[in-house]
């Protein structure tokens, strides 16, 4: 509260009941979800039939629990395989580019940011036909023209990574950019005047500068990748990430394995999400 | 600082324009070229607005579309509605500590994916699901009652999933107003009704628009919520095109759909930004 402003009793409380009930509404479905992956029942919902770690360890039909359960694991595998490509290329571009918008003046400066953007406000189901029909045409043309089948360019995971780098690589650039705005450039004149090439400069003054925003880049692009679905949904192939593999099964009818897999990525978020806290905090 | 052309620069440009090039821009392209081609013939297309005039012409696919946009629009206000008090209390009288607490407490259900929320969501609200054994337990409903699979389990989920997009730009926004400027209005004789809308809410106008794009967005473009919390009668466009694509495989027609979803996109948008005065790269940037 504003000390200055005379106080209301009555507003300040209905403020904080107000701000409460929000919070309940926010954890509810996760507080839900996250109980009943102990549930000692084939259906995640009342009543309760008592505690169990099986739909985690269980090893026997029908509670077999998530460390026994082969496609889970393998979709857990591919989410990170395909998280780990696309947020390393978009460190890798969003650091480029942010040296060339914050560097460099030309031509068409502007237009080009402008572009950048862009991917950030077209809905991620267009992103994902658009790359499926180019990629199946390029696919088509070179089958017309020389009988090449190229298998990459059919839906699978490489068109998963290019989907999702598509509009993680705008955030990678606006977190990176932000970070590199705030450096003192004299700092990496003065490397230069002691005798350090541009290169050796900026790899040695610069880049150990930028590193935190790096990292949390990294983290929030391998999130962002992990719980896609819009984009990813439309060029998976027969290797689904997990959050595909969920949706099928939830369509099919869900048991609380489903919950046990929901609280496995709630502790690895926040456990990500804590360790890039932790990266900012020390910067 | 560098304004000549030196090999450092162009190596610098490669990256962002063969991604924009490659990824965003021919895909684009090729897409409409899709959706402006008629077959006429086995591997044989034509030019022609066909498959736009099939969309105009087909109650079904308009009506889902008006559906869409309307609900996609009754979600970024009821978003804003219920996020702003929560974004001020966050921004101004949340005192010491608490303060950073309470903002990670809002990003924490969306570092997990919506599959997991709207999972919950299910969880809660069907027939043998939390809510429903509550109210019998209450004694309020006599039997099991089905929330799920409606309109406003929609909304819900739709509100719940975007709620993040719209408190961080409100929280930042009102966090750079000064409180002196709130103490002057009072000062000044304004009323609490008069400071909020004289002084709060022109402060917060780059934080509630930019919310309210990447919130309408969310929800026009969104496909898991409406399918997992909606019935069987409540369509959302992104179901069309998807059903165009991959059941049907009729591309050229889902290609349209596709290009239509992206005008209603851009025209909310951009018609947003013209009316409060705001720009792509002020509020995204």
């Amino acid at each position: 509260m504003i000390p200055t402003i005379p106080q209301n009793r009555t507003m300040d409380i209905a403020f904080k009941v107000y701000v409460t009930l929000f919070f309940i509404y926010l954890a509810l479905p996760l507080a839900v979800n996250a109980v009943f992956a102990f549930n000692d029942s084939q259906f995640p919902s009342l009543p309760w039939k008592g505690f169990t770690w099986n739909w985690f360890f269980g090893d026997a039909h029908p509670m077999i629990g998530v460390f026994h359960e082969r496609p889970i694991l393998r979709a857990i595998g591919t989410s990170i395989f395909i998280g780990v490509c696309v947020s390393t290329l978009a460190v890798i571009v969003g650091t480029t580019n942010a040296f060339l918008f914050n560097r460099y003046k030309f031509k068409g400066k502007e237009f080009l940011y402008f572009l950048m953007l862009l991917p950030l406000v077209i809905p991620g189901i267009l992103l994902g036909i658009s790359i499926l029909v180019f990629s199946s045409s390029i696919a088509n043309a070179v089958w017309d023209g020389f009988k090449w089948d190229i298998e990459a360019l059919r839906p699978g995971v490489l068109l998963v990574v290019l989907g999702q780098f598509s509009f993680i690589a705008t955030m990678a650039t606006l977190v990176i950019s932000a970070r590199l705005k705030t450096f003192d450039k004299t700092l990496e004149e003065a490397a230069m005047n002691l005798g350090a090439g541009a290169f050796t400069a900026i790899r040695t003054v610069t880049l150990p500068y930028l590193l935190p925003a790096m990292i949390g880049a990294f983290i929030v692009a391998f999130l962002m990748s992990f719980e896609n679905f819009n984009t990813t949904f439309m060029l998976v192939g027969s290797d689904a990430p997990l959050t595909i593999a969920m949706f099928d099964r939830l369509k099919e009818g869900s048991t609380p394995l489903l919950n046990a897999v929901s609280l496995l990525l709630m502790v690895g978020s926040s456990a990500l999400a804590l360790l890039m806290i932790a990266v900012q905090r020390k910067k | 600082m560098t304004s000549g052309r030196s090999l450092g620069f162009y190596l610098l440009l490669a990256p962002v324009l063969l991604w924009l090039a490659l990824l965003v821009i021919i895909p684009h392209v090729d897409l409409a070229l899709v959706s402006l081609r008629e077959r006429v013939g086995v591997g044989q297309y034509a030019l022609s607005p066909a498959n736009y005039l099939t969309f105009l012409n087909e109650p079904l696919y308009l009506v889902t579309f008006a559906r869409t946009a309307v609900m996609s629009i009754l979600a970024t206000i009821i978003t804003l509605i219920i996020g702003f008090p929560v974004a001020y209390y966050i921004a101004k009288m949340a005192r010491g500590k608490l303060q950073p607490i309470l903002f990670v407490l809002c990003l924490v259900p969306f570092w997990v994916s919506e599959l997991v929320r709207t999972f919950g969501w299910m969880i809660l609200l069907r027939e043998t699901g939390i809510i429903s054994s509550l109210l019998q337990w209450l004694g309020l409903v006599s039997g099991p009652v089905e929330l799920l699979y409606n309109d406003a389990a929609i909304m819900i989920g739709l509100v719940y999933t975007s709620m993040l997009f719209m408190v961080v730009p409100l929280v930042t926004t009102l966090s750079s107003l000064d409180d002196s400027l709130i103490e002057a209005g009072y000062d000044l004789g304004g009323s609490s009704a008069s400071v909020f809308r004289e002084i709060i809410v022109p402060h917060a106008m780059p934080g509630i628009v930019s919310g309210c794009i990447v919130v309408f967005m969310l929800s026009l473009g969104n496909y898991l919520t409406p399918i997992m919390l909606g019935g069987k009668d409540s369509l959302w466009f992104t179901e069309l095109i998807y059903s165009q694509f991959i059941v049907r495989f009729n591309w050229e027609l889902g290609a349209a759909f596709g290009f239509m979803l992206l005008f209603l996109s851009t025209a909310i948008v951009w018609t947003a930004l013209k009316l409060s005065g705001q720009s792509l790269e002020k509020t995204m940037g």
